[in-house]
């Protein structure tokens, strides 16, 4: 049963991202993504992080995408090229670069010893909302800073680069 | 409490990564619209992602190794609260860079070249 539901989910993230980058219409694109994340919180969920699961689908799907959502509805962007069009040389040497790329990985990941993993021990009870909130004020509390410094900055960066003319 | 198992190789985990992977390097190399190229590339940034998830679902399954279980997971915490930043800065760039020239194909600009 949760081997169908991952092969479902891992079906419907390939074939949205394939539309994600394949359709012409940018509305489109974004909305193909939303599907693309939500089954990749499926994908989450199934492996045992909840947390991981909801952040994805508010994080990424309700806050990232719709913001891009909005600017690609503000710019009035026309509809898209086809993909790699006008320059033939380039989109082959794209393309070789993508298949090549996915090939590698496909490999390392076929050369690994095949296991099975397990939630994270100790989860199955509260949840990984816990233990991950605990690491993120204790053991990780550097970084933990260090990403709320990096948002106020990308706050005042997108302010000033929204209300500035360029010159 | 013991581990419960789920019977998923973490290696499938792993190839999906990989497909996504060169489905997003596709996009990014092939297509010349800004946004669909920032596309591309959360797609690209959501599949190392799930190299992380398949390797810490893999590391819960060593009872010695839970911690690192646990800090792939906050890796991906990290991931995406850097990818929020990222696209909030470069939104608001191609918002400037509509406002400049009336466009967002990467071809027009090339105000950076020497």
């Amino acid at each position: 049963m949760v081997t169908w539901v991952f092969l479902a989910a891992a079906a419907v993230a390939v074939v949205f991202a394939c539309l994600a980058v394949v359709v012409r219409n940018p509305i489109l694109n974004v909305l193909s993504l939303v599907i693309v994340f939500f089954a990749m919180a499926a994908i989450f969920a199934l492996l045992g992080m909840d947390f991981l699961a909801a952040i994805q689908v508010i994080v990424y799907s309700g806050a990232i995408l719709v913001l891009f959502l909005f600017v690609v509805m503000l710019l009035n962007i026309p509809r898209l090229g086809r993909l790699g069009s006008g320059r033939p040389f380039q989109a082959l040497l794209g393309s070789l670069l993508a298949a090549f790329l996915g090939g590698l990985l496909l490999a390392a990941a076929a050369l690994l010893p095949a296991g099975l993993g397990a939630v994270l021990p100790g989860a199955a009870a509260g949840g990984t909302a816990v233990p991950i909130g605990r690491a993120l004020i204790s053991s990780h509390l550097f970084v933990f800073e260090f990403i709320t410094l990096l948002l106020a900055a990308a706050i005042v960066g997108a302010v000033y680069l929204g209300e500035r003319e360029l010159q | 409490m013991t581990a419960e198992l789920v019977p998923i190789p973490f290696t499938w985990v792993l190839a999906l990564s990989a497909v996504l992977f060169a489905i997003g390097t596709l996009g990014v190399m092939l297509r010349r619209n800004a946004i669909a190229i920032f596309l591309s590339l959360e797609v690209m940034l959501n599949s190392a992602n799930l190299a992380f998830a398949a390797f810490a679902y893999r590391f819960g399954a060593v009872h010695v190794a839970a911690a690192a279980a646990l800090d792939g997971q906050i890796f991906i915490f990290f991931v995406i609260a850097v990818a929020a930043a990222e696209a909030t800065v470069g939104l608001a760039l191609f918002i400037a860079l509509y406002r400049l020239r009336e466009t967002i194909d990467v071809d027009r600009f090339n105000i950076l070249r020497w």
